[in-house]
């Protein structure tokens, strides 16, 4: 079974457009939104949702104003700064529990964090694993990892060839989640200034984590001299450009009517994604 | 006046808001730009600074002295993250868990535990013709954004106005990077995607009790959801900026919109007025 994760670095190049019709073109297949963070695929693919569970992760340091004494200790060693006049402030904590380890008065207790919820959905497309983390909520990477988890079981359970996971934007904690261990990256990128930094970025995060990676050019045709400048660079890099996708509103009017952009319009741009597909596919079929 | 500039979802011109901004207050004050978009940092390809100083990003590891280490197990049992592992004959430490909390160091029985800093990124600072200019960078392959945020947080200058581009998003480098401003612009586009993202944005810093506002950016289509929810929520759109190819074009060449079209820094000097009107009347929209 194989894993393929789509990635950006920059955040809105067109990721999850692009998700949700290759969702609609691949067989045989579980779905993985990796963004638990702020999705978006739902919004394509209309879930049904068949299994809802909580995601109950890390703690929270608790003050029992009966028992502490307002020694001071606690505020001094704390390192992110999250016990302001005896209390805590729950966002800034980390649940590093020194406080609990070193409080005099046993006053502090650890509690459990709900932090979030996961799905398991039916779609029109397949199966769809998906999450929700709580608001200010941390372990993004760990929800992301059991989302993972999960779509793997899956997978197996039903023999699917592949799983198709849309990921989280930037190079930090979730996406590290998302791409350790899966069989391909493809990453979406736009011909901006931005654009271009943040996808050596993420190719780095690649590289260091030893997955292969697709390059596709989103709105390739908004600045062309710069499409030229990551084809040059991909080159170099020894990178696949493995699509170039027009600037075209139709996938904003397929967004706004709740669907995949192959199955809105067979235009210039579906074709393209269509293109994408075969040979994505044919990438995970062969190693 | 610390003023954040962020977006659940990324990608809707928050990097513009924020560098246009502050483009535009500059003659006026002074105007400090700090970048908390730490995995991607982007303001300095609008603004080309000049850096002069920078200064590592590390967190404090523990680093186990064998000779007075006794295997006692306490500091492998006390660590939340699973960064020490025991065994029989030595101590393991995976420094990429460790958080640098300082509970294993201080509760070792030996005292066999010191601390050392582990490089995981940069704070780079210097002058953009005029704005004070901070950027954090995370190194690639390194997990944990809230490090950086916070170091270059510390370098704020709450005497002139302070803008922090805000990474996309509402988890924990979000809060770090918000926390502690006086008001929060949120950007958003009019699409469902940026409809679904600018709620929960909305959560997010209403959890954290700032004051907010909506810019509007790629406007002028026919969807017309994001100005319902916002009339809905009480929110006010303090700025709407048009869908217009030639804003993308400068973008794309690195060119922020005050800068590239320098008749829209009035729009942004109105902006800022609006901001600090909803501060001084106390309204804002605090409240559901
Ligand atoms: S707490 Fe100190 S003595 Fe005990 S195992 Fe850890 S380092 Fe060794
Ligand atoms: S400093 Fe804290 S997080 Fe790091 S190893 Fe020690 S106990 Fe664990």
């Amino acid at each position: 079974m194989k894993e393929l994760v789509v990635l950006s670095g920059k955040g809105g190049t067109g990721k999850t457009s692009i998700v949700g019709s290759l969702a609609a073109l691949a067989e045989d297949k579980i779905l993985a939104d990796c963004d638990v963070d702020a999705a978006d695929l739902h919004l394509l693919l209309e879930p049904v949702v068949r299994q809802k569970q909580e995601f109950w992760s890390g703690q929270v340091a608790v003050i029992d104003e009966e028992k502490c004494t307002q020694c001071g200790l606690c505020p001094e060693l704390c390192h992110f700064e999250a016990i302001k006049d005896f209390r805590v402030d729950p966002v800034s904590c980390e649940g590093c529990g020194f406080c609990y380890h070193i409080c005099p008065d046993e006053a502090i207790t650890m509690k459990e964090n709900l932090s979030g919820h996961w799905f398991i959905s039916d779609t029109k497309y397949g199966p769809l694993v998906h999450a929700r983390l709580g608001i200010a909520q941390e372990n993004s990477g760990k929800l992301v990892a059991l989302v993972r988890q999960q779509a793997r079981e899956m997978a197996e359970k039903q023999g699917a060839a592949c799983i198709i996971s849309d990921g989280p934007p930037g190079i930090g904690c979730p996406v590290i989640s998302s791409l350790s261990g899966a069989s391909l990256a493809l990453l979406v990128t736009e011909p901006t200034l931005s654009g271009i930094h943040d996808l050596e970025r993420v190719l780095g995060v690649c590289r260091h984590f030893g997955v292969p990676a697709l390059v596709c050019i989103n709105k390739y045709d908004i600045n062309e001299e710069n499409s030229r400048r990551i084809e040059d660079y991909c080159l170099k890099q020894e990178v696949e450009v493995a699509a170039r996708i027009p600037f075209d509103n139709i996938v904003t009017e397929a967004m706004v009517k709740g669907l995949p952009v192959v199955q809105y319009s067979d235009g210039p741009v579906s074709r393209e994604i269509k293109l994408l597909w075969q040979n994505i596919a044919g990438r995970l079929s062969a190693n | 006046m610390i003023i954040s500039v962020a977006s659940g979802k990324g990608g809707t011109g928050k990097t513009l808001v924020a560098t246009s901004l502050a483009f535009s207050l500059k003659s006026k004050q002074p105007v400090q730009l700090l970048d908390c978009d730490v995995e991607e940092p982007n303001d300095h390809i609008f603004l080309k600074p000049v850096i002069t100083q920078k200064e590592a990003v590390c967190i404090q590891v523990p680093k186990v002295d064998e000779a007075k280490c006794t295997h006692c197990g306490l500091c492998a049992e006390v660590c939340a993250y699973n960064a020490l592992a025991v065994l029989p004959d030595r101590v393991m430490v995976f420094p990429e868990l460790c958080h640098g909390c300082g509970a294993c160091s201080y509760l070792c029985p030996e005292k066999a535990i010191s601390e050392e800093g582990r490089e995981t990124g940069v704070v780079e600072w210097g002058q953009a013709d005029g704005i004070d200019f901070v950027q954090g960078r995370i190194n690639v392959g390194e997990a944990m954004a809230p490090p950086a945020i916070r170091q270059v947080r510390e370098r704020a200058n709450a005497d002139g106005v302070v803008i922090i581009d805000v990474p996309p998003g509402t988890s924990c480098p979000v809060v770090e990077a918000i926390k502690g401003s006086h008001f929060c612009l949120l950007v958003t586009e009019p699409t469902p995607f940026g409809l679904n993202d600018l709620v929960l944005a909305v959560e997010t810093v209403r959890e954290l009790n700032i004051p907010l506002a909506v810019v509007l950016n790629r406007a002028g289509g026919e969807y017309t959801k994001v100005e319902e929810y916002c009339r809905k929520e009480n929110i006010p759109i303090l700025l709407t900026i048009p869908l217009d190819t030639e804003i993308a074009r400068l973008y794309s060449r690195g060119v922020t919109l005050a800068e590239g079209m320098p008749e829209t820094q009035e729009m942004f000097i109105l902006l800022w007025d609006e901001i600090r009107k909803i501060l001084d009347e106390g309204t804002g929209s605090l409240k559901r």
